[in-house]
Order: C-alpha cells, then structure tokens, then sequence
C-alpha cells in the first residue's frame, strides 16, 4: 500500500459469526452432472488397462514414446503414427505422502502418491499414480523401481483406477 | 520501444486481503477502482478500457464471473475483456491492459483483479480438483496440493535442497507483510516454527503455504502522452512475457519452470535487459508456496539454477539486500485472492519505484522492477518489467 493511503476498505468477518448465522448469507449446492467422452487416444488407453496393458501413443518424427498417449503430437503438431504398449514398471521420478483429501480434510492413513517413469516409454514420459505395499513411506526413495498392480480381470472396468497403485519390485 | 504506444502505470488500488470479507465480489472490484482513479487523479469519464483478471469461476458459483464483475470495474458501455490464466492472471491482467494501450487504440486503461475464494465453502479445495483432466487424472483423486508437493520434491531432489533452506522464504515474506497495511498473515515466525508446522502433503507443510483470501485490486494505465499531462512520476511498463508449458504435467522435469524463463526472457528482451539480477532493483515473484519464490527466482534468471536458496540464506532476498524480493510479503504474508494477489504484486512495484512503499521501501533508489505470477496446472507464466 501506498504511504499515502490511510484508508484499506474491506470488512473483516469472522468464521464464527458466518457458521452460527450472525452474517446474512445465501447457500446453494450446485447440481451440474457430465458424461465426458475418452476421445481417440484415452479410448485406446482405457481399453488397454481393461486388457491389463498400458498403452502410449508414438510419433516417429521426434521420435517419442507418449504416456499418456495423444492422439496427435503436441510438439510437432502431426497425427501420432500409431500406439503401442509399453511396460507397468518404472521407476519413482518424485513423491509425496499426502495427509489431506480433496475437500482439505485430514486424513490418518496417508495417501503414496508419485510421478513414475514408465520402462518402454520415452525418457521423462511419467504418470501419475498411487505408491502401495508400502509400511513406512520413509523408505521410499527417488529413482525406485516399481511395478503396478492391477485389479483382477474381471473387476477391471477401463479406467486409471485399474491399476490399484504401484509397488516397490524389490 | 515496443507497440505503438509507451505505456505508464498512473495509479494503484487494493482492499485489504483477508479469509472472509463481507464485501461480495463486485463491491471489492469496486473499492479498489475507486482508489485506483483517486490516486491517479482520474474519473470513471476518464478511462476508456477495462480488463478485469478473476481466476476460476467454480469460486464464486457464477458462471458469467466476467460480465457479473463489469459493473465493479467501471466497464459498464466500455471495451471490457476478462482474462484468465489461472494462478497468472493477475500479472497478465496487466500485459493484457499494456497491449490495448500499446497497440494504439487507446490512451487510458483500467486493470482490476478480484478474488473470492471464501464464496467456496467451507473451503475451496474441492474447486480446484475440477481443474485436472477428467479422463486421466481424477479418478486416482488428485488434489492442488499433491502436485505442488510433487514439483517442490523434485526441485529439492535434483539440487540437494533442505527444507530450512525453503522456510527462510515464509520467515522472510510473513516478516515483510508485517508492515502492510492489508496483510492477512504478517507473523514473526522462526524456520522451526514452519518445520514443526502440520505436515499436509510431504514435503509441503502448513507454513509452506499461503492462506485463501478475498481482495481486490487495481492499476490505471496510460499513453506516455496522457500520463506526462497527469503526473511527474510515472513508471513505465518496459517489458511484458507470458509463456505456457503442456498440460501434459507429468511428461516435464518439474525441477524447473522452462515457462518462466519463456515469459521472462520475452519481458528481458523487450525492456533490453541482459543480465537480470544486476539490473533488476526489486522483485514481486509469485509464492504461493515458500519454495515456488526460489523456483520461480531461478525461471527468471535472477538466480542460477539451485542457488536461489544460497541467495537467500546469504540475506539477499531481504528488503535491505542486494536483490529483495517480495518486500510486500508476497502471497505468504499478505494473502493469496488468486488473480489480485498477482496484481498486489504489480501495486507494489509500482509504489516501490515511485518510493511511495514507507516501511517498506527497498533500499537506495530502485529504477528497474520485475512483477511474476505462475498458474494452470504448473505451467503458465506471467512477468512485467517496470521502470520509473
Ligand atoms: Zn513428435
């Protein structure tokens, strides 16, 4: 603020005063549904973890192996030329142990989450997932290897959540 | 000189920040246009542009936020744009508000950003998870705050940084906040307060973060020509950037913002500058999170990469050091309503150059000053240069 500014508007209100009513205020809960189309790539995608595979997508101009694969090539901005599978093992490229759900409340058991590198794809091609089979998430380290665990076949419905999480391979 | 135009910064405006303010959105964008125009001298007649930076509409609850805002930002009848560039907003408010004044076709412009988060309730957490890719990301849950922890893990991993060596960067900026008069979280803390802090999302902890606000601000622009008619010290905007990365998030090395560097080597480029932290004076880098000010610091070449955390145990970082950043207290200390926040920061470096910033003003006599902000999914970078 300027020094030769001596008035800030804005009315302060405390969370006590809102909580029991003290303050007029309006609520609402929106009711908004979607149903939101995979698209070219993700279909592939999906219907390849229903198959226990996890698919990527390939462009032979700059040569890279895609995960999550793309129906087109961001950087050289061409169709890709086709897909392909690549392993369900990597390695941990970072990780983080969250102790908080999505709506910031607090969670006991942490949540293992990681960027892994997956084996057969492009270097740096991570994806996010879960870490499991873990007792003290002290020992997980950087450069890990690990491997995913899957669902059984007949539970598996075509979604990222297939895979349970991934699991140190030592 | 770039565009048509040289464009000055006339006049600057903020509400204070804070968790709940009764204020609604519109009487905040209201409150700091009003103090905008005072300062700068100027009427509502006066001004013949408007853009308006607010960050996610999931906020508010209203789906039209831009035109629900007009009015607050004095837009009524006049060339009114929103922009929004999530997190970046507030700074590319004013590249926006520089480019219709650059480009000839106006002399005046009104920027407003407005922020309120606490519409959300009982916090807005759950709206940030509508930001993520629905087909990939959602399902496995993913929060905001997971993947800021995954990139400052990263960052710490490839350059053997400690987290004490992050901490002094929320000791240093709720510090500086004390002295703003519309700082939310100004506090004398210690680094062991922040390591005893809540562990939230390892290796993130409570006082790593910033709060949620609500709080508007504002800036008047205008051509060289109307701004020397009006007043004898205007700050000029001499370099604009802005740069986005993929949304494919987990396909970069997250030890570094490649999309700050874009942005900021357009804004160097066109304020001709060759070697930015011996001529930048004075810093606003974007800190939601006390290690996003380091990494942003090495996106924008002010420090080599990993060495942002020796500037800033060595004391350059503070307001009487070599290079302060964020004298203000950044978004640490005096809050975080997303878009404003990011113009506060603009404010702030326009009162810095002018020497109007009292207790907080860097010391000798700063010509030359950088204001970023950093937003989407860790992908988006805003950077203004000013010069008085
Ligand atoms: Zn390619």
């Amino acid at each position: 603020m300027s020094e030769k500014i001596k008035h800030f508007p804005g009315e302060s209100l405390k969370g006590r005063d809102i909580r029991e009513g003290r303050v007029p205020t309006i609520k609402h809960r929106p009711n908004v549904k979607y149903l939101w189309s995979a698209g070219v790539a993700m279909s592939r995608f999906l219907e390849g973890l229903k198959k226990g595979k996890i698919v990527g997508s390939s462009c032979k101009k700059c040569q890279r192996i895609m995960v999550p694969p793309r129906a087109f090539c961001e950087e050289c901005f061409r169709p890709v030329d086709g897909y392909t599978n690549v392993k369900d093992t990597g390695t941990i490229n970072t990780y983080s142990v969250s102790y908080v759900a999505g709506d910031a409340s607090r969670i006991k058991e942490p949540i293992l989450v990681a960027v892994i590198d997956l084996d057969g794809a492009s270097k740096g091609m991570g994806i996010l997932h879960l870490l499991g089979e873990i007792d003290d998430w002290k020992t997980i380290k950087f450069g890990m290897k690990v491997k995913a665990v899957w669902k059984l076949p007949e539970e598996r419905t075509g979604t990222i959540t297939d895979i349970k999480y991934f699991k140190p391979m030592e | 000189m770039f565009g048509k135009k040289r464009v000055a910064v006339i006049g600057a405006g903020m509400t204070l920040f804070r968790r709940n303010l009764k204020e609604t959105g519109k009487e905040l964008a209201w409150e700091a246009s009003n103090m905008a125009l005072d300062q700068a001298g100027l009427e509502l007649k006066d001004i013949e542009s408007v853009v308006m930076g607010t960050a996610p509409d999931a906020f508010d609850g209203v789906h039209m936020k831009g035109e629900y805002l007009a009015d607050g930002a004095g837009a009524w009848r006049k060339p009114y744009s929103r922009v929004f560039v999530g997190g970046g907003t507030g700074v590319f408010a004013i590249d926006a508000g520089w480019w219709h004044i650059a480009s000839g076709q106006f002399d005046t412009c009104m920027v407003v950003a407005e922020e309120k988060m606490s519409s959300c309730y009982p916090h807005p957490a759950y709206a940030f998870t509508t930001i993520f890719d629905p087909i990939y990301s959602r399902p496995l849950g993913v929060t905001l705050i997971w993947i800021f922890a995954l990139e400052m893990h990263r960052y710490m991993h490839v350059h053997g940084i400690k987290k004490e060596d992050i901490a002094r960067v929320s000791v240093k900026n709720k510090r500086n906040a004390l002295d703003h008069p519309c700082a939310q979280l100004g506090a004398n803390i210690t680094i062991e307060d922040v390591l005893n802090s809540e562990v939230m999302c390892w290796p993130v902890q409570r006082l790593d973060i910033s709060p949620t606000s609500d709080g508007g601000a504002a800036l008047i622009l205008a051509s060289e020509d109307v701004a020397k008619k009006i007043t004898d010290n205007p700050v000029w905007i001499d370099g604009v950037g802005w740069c986005i990365d993929t949304t494919f998030w987990t396909n970069r090395d997250l030890y570094y913002p490649k999309y700050v560097q874009g942005a900021a080597q357009m804004a160097y480029k066109m304020a001709g500058i060759k070697n930015p932290p011996k001529e930048i004076d004075v810093a606003e880098v974007y800190d939601p999170f006390d290690y996003k000010e380091l990494h942003h610091m090495e996106g924008l070449m002010l420090a080599r990469k990993g060495q942002a955390p020796k500037l800033t145990a060595e004391g350059v970082t503070q307001r009487d050091g070599d290079l302060p950043i964020n004298p203000s207290g950044g978004l640490l200390g005096v809050g975080n309503p997303i878009a404003a926040a990011g113009l506060m920061k603009c404010c702030e470096i326009f009162w810095q150059l002018r020497g109007e910033a009292g207790k907080r003003q860097v010391k000798g006599d700063p010509r030359t000053g950088l204001a970023q902000a950093w937003g989407d999914l860790m992908q988006y970078g805003s950077v203004v240069v000013m010069r008085s």
